[in-house]
């Protein structure tokens, strides 16, 4: 009630403010709550920060096992050695012919080394692997072909490529069978994908953690503001009004949360990398690990801060109904 | 301003608190609201500030049946009503200032405006000085006068109050009831619950008398079509 001013008889119309300047009211104050909240973190700075480490834990882990995944992954397509293509020749062709045809086709473009397994060469790895040594011995005829072992060039390493390279390597007169050794890598592959699916799961698991997490944190947040809560609500704030600050307290819990397991992430590969460093120099690889880049980096905050508002949304739409002051 | 007709109040555990309470204040009415403890004050504002419904009967508020008024609506309605309480219920974490801007920012003033509003509200009630302390550092009187602030800081066309005299000495609750007679001058319809019948025995306001959650004497003068008046 202003002093000065009588109240309009009866004070039937309500004095609001005009539309436009609540709706830049309406800014200032999410803003504030903003910066409030940030300010009501920092005053409980033990609680919190517990509940902030406990959410970039969970973070991290899956962020630091798609990373490790990631990085299998690039290993594996920088490995040159993964396709080989055998090429077994009739058995009328002698040792002396398949050498020839091992010098022709080093001439392609797409081939990078070929090396030629004599028949001999053949039977004794045979006799070895196997173990049917006794067998090859009764025969007097030496039923094991000369074998052309062909590595593409890194260009056509690529399973199109090699395919387009056998079709035209089943082309040549002596040839009998030519075979794509991929199976360990489509295992890879295979082991690869299911790790990934392992990581989704974890993953799940450890989002639907940070929810309780952030969830509790809040609840236990609302308990300690129940007065106020009701005062608020008793001198007419509405729900959103309530919500908000509480909203942003998980928004702000995901978000650092985020940026821990950032920080979890990059450190534990800044400690690994080294180490990888000189294991891959003795391959003569020169392979470096990889860390998260912009994308997976900026995916990490975002789902952090999706799983903050999320759980602080639930829980205070559970918690604020009981309070309905009644 | 304020119609029930007919208002039963029962509580979940099964008591009776109102029964078949049937008044009306009009608008720019002052009025007091007595009767032993335990005899319904409390419950009778609390169905008016919806923070209890009916259980039968209507309670209108400026000619709404809030009895039936949808979740989302309350908050605005409560808006309309400046609510004193004998305990305060002020936000002990924030200053006097902040106290009183609680109801502006709900209702989403401007900065400046929240200022100017606060500072009129505070000198109203005589504490303007003691905008930046915290309500703990103030007496049971001042703290009284801050809910008041705060009640009236956004110029709410009716007060109640439920005891607010309750825990103060004769001098300090005289003048809160000045207080409450200002506001009521420039046009603020007010109802105030008490059990101090000596204090209002010589003021010039109707009593609704309640006993046993019945109103057993009414001397508030019935305002011809009230809804009218403003
Ligand atoms: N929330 C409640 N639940 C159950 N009974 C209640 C509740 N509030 C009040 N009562 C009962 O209703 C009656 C009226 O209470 P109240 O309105 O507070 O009276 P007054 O304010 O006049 O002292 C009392 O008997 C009280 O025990
Ligand atoms: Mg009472």
């Amino acid at each position: 009630m202003s002093p000065d001013k009588p109240h309009k008889r009866g004070g039937r119309r309500m004095d609001r403010p005009p539309a436009h300047s609540r709706f830049k009211a309406y800014f200032v104050h999410h803003l504030r709550s903003l910066i409030a909240s940030l300010g009501n973190l920092y005053r409980h700075p033990f609680s919190n920060l517990m509940t902030i480490l406990v959410i970039g834990i969970a973070l991290a882990l899956p962020a630091g096992l798609y990373l490790a995944l990631d990085n299998a992954r690039s290993i594996s397509s920088n490995w040159d050695g993964a396709t080989q293509i055998s090429l077994f020749t009739k058995l009328t062709t002698s040792n002396e012919q398949a050498r020839e045809m091992a010098d022709r086709i080093r001439l392609y473009a797409e081939i990078g080394q070929v090396s030629v397994l004599t028949r001999e060469q053949s039977r004794d790895e045979f006799q070895k692997l196997a173990g049917y040594g006794e067998a090859l011995d009764a025969l007097k005829e030496n039923p094991l072909p000369a074998v052309l072992i062909i590595t593409p060039t890194d260009a056509h390493a690529h399973p199109d490529a090699a395919r387009r390279l056998i079709q035209k390597l089943q082309q040549l007169p002596q040839t009998d069978i030519v075979q794509l050794d991929l199976e360990w890598v489509k295992r890879l592959f295979a082991i690869m994908d299911i790790a990934q699916r392992s990581i989704l799961v974890v993953a799940s698991l450890l989002a639907m953690a940070v929810l309780l997490v952030v969830g509790n944190t809040i609840r236990l947040d609302i308990q300690n503001r129940r007065d106020e809560i009701i005062i608020t609500k008793q001198i007419g704030g509405t729900d959103a009004f309530i919500r908000r600050p509480f909203l942003y307290n998980g928004f702000w819990y995901g978000l650092f949360g985020g940026l821990i397991a950032l920080l979890l992430v990059g450190s534990s590969v800044a400690w690994l990398r080294g180490p990888v460093e000189n294991l891959s120099l003795l391959y003569q690889s020169g392979y470096s690990l990889r860390s998260l880049d912009l994308r997976s980096t900026a995916t990490l905050l975002l789902i952090g801060t999706a799983l903050g508002l999320g759980g602080s949304w639930l829980s205070v739409g559970r918690h604020l109904k009981e309070l309905e002051p009644r | 301003m304020i119609q029930f007709h007919n208002v039963f109040k029962r509580y979940p555990g099964g008591h009776e608190a109102l029964a078949d309470v049937t008044l009306q204040l009009g608008n720019g009415q002052m009025a007091f609201l007595t009767g032993h403890s335990g005899a319904g004050k409390s419950t009778l504002l609390k169905l008016i500030s919806l923070i209890e419904r009916p259980t039968r009967g209507q309670v209108l508020l400026d000619g709404v049946n809030i009895g039936n008024l949808s979740r989302r609506r309350i908050p605005y309605m409560r808006r309309k009503i400046g609510v004193i309480f004998q305990d305060h219920r002020l936000l002990f974490d924030r200053t006097v200032y902040d106290n009183v801007a609680l109801p502006l920012i709900i209702a989403g003033y401007r900065h400046q405006e929240i200022g100017k509003r606060v500072r009129a509200a505070l000198d109203k009630v005589g504490l303007l000085k003691k905008e930046r302390v915290y309500p703990i550092t103030l007496s049971g009187g001042e703290q009284q006068r801050i809910g008041i602030a705060r009640a009236v800081v956004n110029k709410p066309p009716l007060l109640l109050a439920d005891e607010p005299t309750g825990n103060l000495d004769p001098v300090l609750s005289l003048e809160i009831m000045q207080l409450f007679e200002e506001f009521n001058q420039v046009g603020v319809s007010v109802l105030i619950a008490t059990h101090d019948l000596e204090r209002i025995a010589n003021m010039p306001y109707g009593v609704f008398n309640l006993r046993d959650g019945r109103l057993i004497s009414n001397t508030v003068p019935a305002q011809e079509d009230s809804d009218h008046v403003a």
